[in-house]
């Protein structure tokens, strides 16, 4: 079937709703947070409209620097520890049967539906002194007592790269399974071992797919804020609690917007310079 | 067109009140006169449900439905953008005293008629909430500790002052309030080590204050904005001390919990939360009988021996026993947070503290 290009104006009809649930439901408060981002706070009471800078100046200190570097060390450390280890299992899982792929895949899905504080909580409680997993090693006799993992960097990194691993499998999948089976057979067939076909010829056949994976789970870890709370100490809250501590707690909106908006910001920057770097890639 | 819907309108309220009627009369009298009142979620908001709310309703005829409120700022700042939009999600809510002080920063709050509180002269003084020019912003609904609370487990001996947290040998193992606002730390810093709070009247005092409780850090295991996630915690052991509500602590030690709560010898931190009525609101005949409901001694005694809090109106009025009223409350002098720091100096305590945590 050939597709038409639109010739009337009709034919965009169908494009109408989203382009309004888009505009109402993201475009609006986008643009309403850009503003409040500008507007004066009244310390002790709420904002008032106006036109300043102060609250990006404020932003811009050793100390909000120093929060912002590490949410986005934390991001790409959960973005590359996932696709690192879903890849491979994807990749194992698309050889399988079609019945163990359902499992896995509805299992996974199941995490999905968990929320964001149960699965804190979950980690916390596997993490503690008196009733984590270490008490398991104690029985077994490889630790001679049982301690507390949490809070810790680990405890915040396992809890996030747990919550994102299913989505990443999810996205590589359709990816890996379309992937033409006859390019690794050739390349066993030249006498590589499977590792090695598997990362010259599987790993650079789906570069793309793993940037844009990569993207989208940074992106997803970006945001996240409960579990570095749950399970870190207060050096390990990203930017996103901060700006809950001044939205809710301080009532502070015009510093919590500008925060965000620097956040979105820098996010897009990101993102840009990876595509770019990827095309050039492609180019040479 | 507007005519029409209101008719339509009309007609199906017409319907609906005629079917209750028929199903019970006693809904229709309760659903003329209602309010809604927000009360901080959880625990709390049980205990009103369960104790409160259904006498008031028996007393008054007027119906409450009660909100769940989320504790710290956060109602605060949904009620104000809702009264932007001429929106109440409640009536009468329950606010802590640095919430009420922003609230009149905007006149959110409806000044209460004085005349109207037939119970206002039981209160103490403290507890009525005034705008700088003398109006009434709210009253008093009920005060509460935040004391020193320990696992009995794993501390057999109760200690005695808030200078344990300072004390190298409960390293990692205490869990404090995240925020500036709610944890008074600063105010317990000061009583503790610098004579009282009015170490903190000069910026220069308040960073000495800041440079000891620095101190602490390396002690602290959790600092919380949950409450859940401190109670879990200290129940089982796994973080044995730290800040926490007096009355909780002994409702959790009454289950059979292995926890305790103390006064220490510099006094617990006193709160407290006021009724308060925003401007948005239509119900102010229903908010002020409610207000004034809740003022009565014997209400205020209920709520001591019900929910654990504190009365705010005078002990003698009560008819609570020494040991009731040992149990919600201490005669050691509290410490009263500084409340006007949170409202002049608020971002600047803020971002010391948060670099000071953070950091």
């Amino acid at each position: 079937m050939r597709r038409e290009p639109p010739q009337t104006l009709g034919d965009y009809a169908p494009l109408l709703f989203p382009a309004a649930m888009l505009t109402i439901f993201f475009v609006v408060p986008f643009g309403t947070m850009i503003a409040v981002s500008f507007f004066q706070r009244q310390q002790g009471g709420f904002y008032t409209p106006a036109f300043v800078f102060d609250n990006y100046a404020r932003f811009l200190s050793a100390f909000f620097g120093g929060v912002l570097g590490f949410s986005l060390l934390l991001a790409i450390t959960v973005a590359i520890c996932c696709v690192v280890l879903a890849l491979p299992f994807t990749y194992m899982l698309t050889r399988m049967g079609r019945k163990v792929q359902v499992v896995w895949l509805v299992a996974l899905l199941s995490i999905l539906s968990l929320s964001e504080v149960i699965i804190g909580f979950a980690w916390s409680t596997l993490f503690s002194r008196t009733a984590g997993i270490t008490n398991i090693l104690v029985a077994l006799g490889i630790m001679s007592e049982a301690k507390a993992l949490t809070p810790s960097f680990g405890a915040v990194l396992t809890g996030m790269v747990y919550q994102a691993f299913p989505y990443t499998v999810l996205v590589l999948f359709p990816a890996l399974v379309r992937l033409d089976p006859t390019l690794t057979e050739a390349a066993r067939t030249l006498g590589a071992s499977p590792l090695k076909a598997f990362f010259t010829v599987v790993v650079p056949a789906l570069r793309n797919t793993i940037t844009a994976t990569l993207i989208m789970v940074f992106i997803f870890a970006l945001g996240s804020y409960l579990l570095p709370q749950l399970l870190g100490r207060p050096q390990h809250w990203t930017l996103s609690v901060l700006i809950t501590d001044q939205a809710i707690y301080q009532s502070n909106m015009p510093f919590a917007a500008a925060m965000a908006v620097f956040l979105v910001l820098v996010t897009l920057g990101l993102v840009a310079l990876t595509v770019i770097a990827g095309r050039k890639g492609e180019a040479a | 067109m507007i005519t029409t819907s209101i008719k339509r309108r009309t007609l199906l309220g017409a319907g609906l009140a005629g079917a209750s009627m028929l199903a019970m009369p006693s809904v229709l009298r309760a659903q003329d006169k209602s309010l809604k009142v927000g009360v901080y979620g959880g625990y709390f908001k049980t205990s009103f449900d369960k104790n409160i709310f259904p006498e008031f309703t028996k007393a008054t005829g007027i119906a409450v439905e009660s909100i769940a409120e989320p504790t710290g700022e956060a109602w605060l700042v949904q009620l104000e953008q809702a009264a932007r939009a001429g929106q109440a999600p409640a009536d009468v809510s329950m606010m802590s005293q640095v919430a009420m002080l922003k609230g009149q920063s905007t006149e959110l709050w409806t000044p209460i008629d004085m005349a109207k509180i037939k119970n206002a002269s039981n209160l103490l003084d403290r507890f009525v909430n005034k705008y700088p020019d003398g109006r009434v912003a709210g009253i008093g609904a009920v005060s509460w500790y935040i004391t020193l609370v320990t696992n009995t487990d794993v501390y057999k001996e109760a200690p005695t002052s808030w200078a344990a947290f300072w004390d190298p040998a409960n390293a990692d193992k205490l869990g404090l309030l995240a925020l500036v606002s709610n944890s008074f730390l600063l105010e317990v810093t000061a009583k503790t080590f610098f004579g009282g709070t009015n170490a903190l009247d000069t910026e220069e005092g308040i960073l000495k204050v800041f440079e000891k409780l620095a101190e602490v850090k390396p002690n602290v295991r959790l600092w919380y904005r949950d409450e859940a996630q401190f109670e879990q915690s200290l129940k089982s052991g796994e973080i044995p001390m730290g800040q926490y509500y007096h009355d909780v602590t002994g409702l959790a030690a009454a289950d059979g919990n292995p926890v305790r709560s103390t006064f220490p010898k510099e006094g617990g931190i006193q709160d407290s939360g006021c009724w308060a009525l925003s401007r948005a609101s239509q119900k102010s005949e229903e908010a002020h009988i409610f207000i004034d409901y809740m003022c009565q001694p014997s209400i205020q005694a209920t709520l001591s021996r019900k929910v654990g809090t504190s009365p705010t109106v005078k002990r003698e009025v009560t008819d609570l026993t020494d040991k009731e009223f040992a149990a919600v409350s201490s005669d050691i002098e509290p410490i009263v947070p500084r409340y006007d720091l949170y409202q002049s100096k608020s971002d600047w305590l803020n971002q010391k503290w948060t670099e000071l945590i953070v950091g």
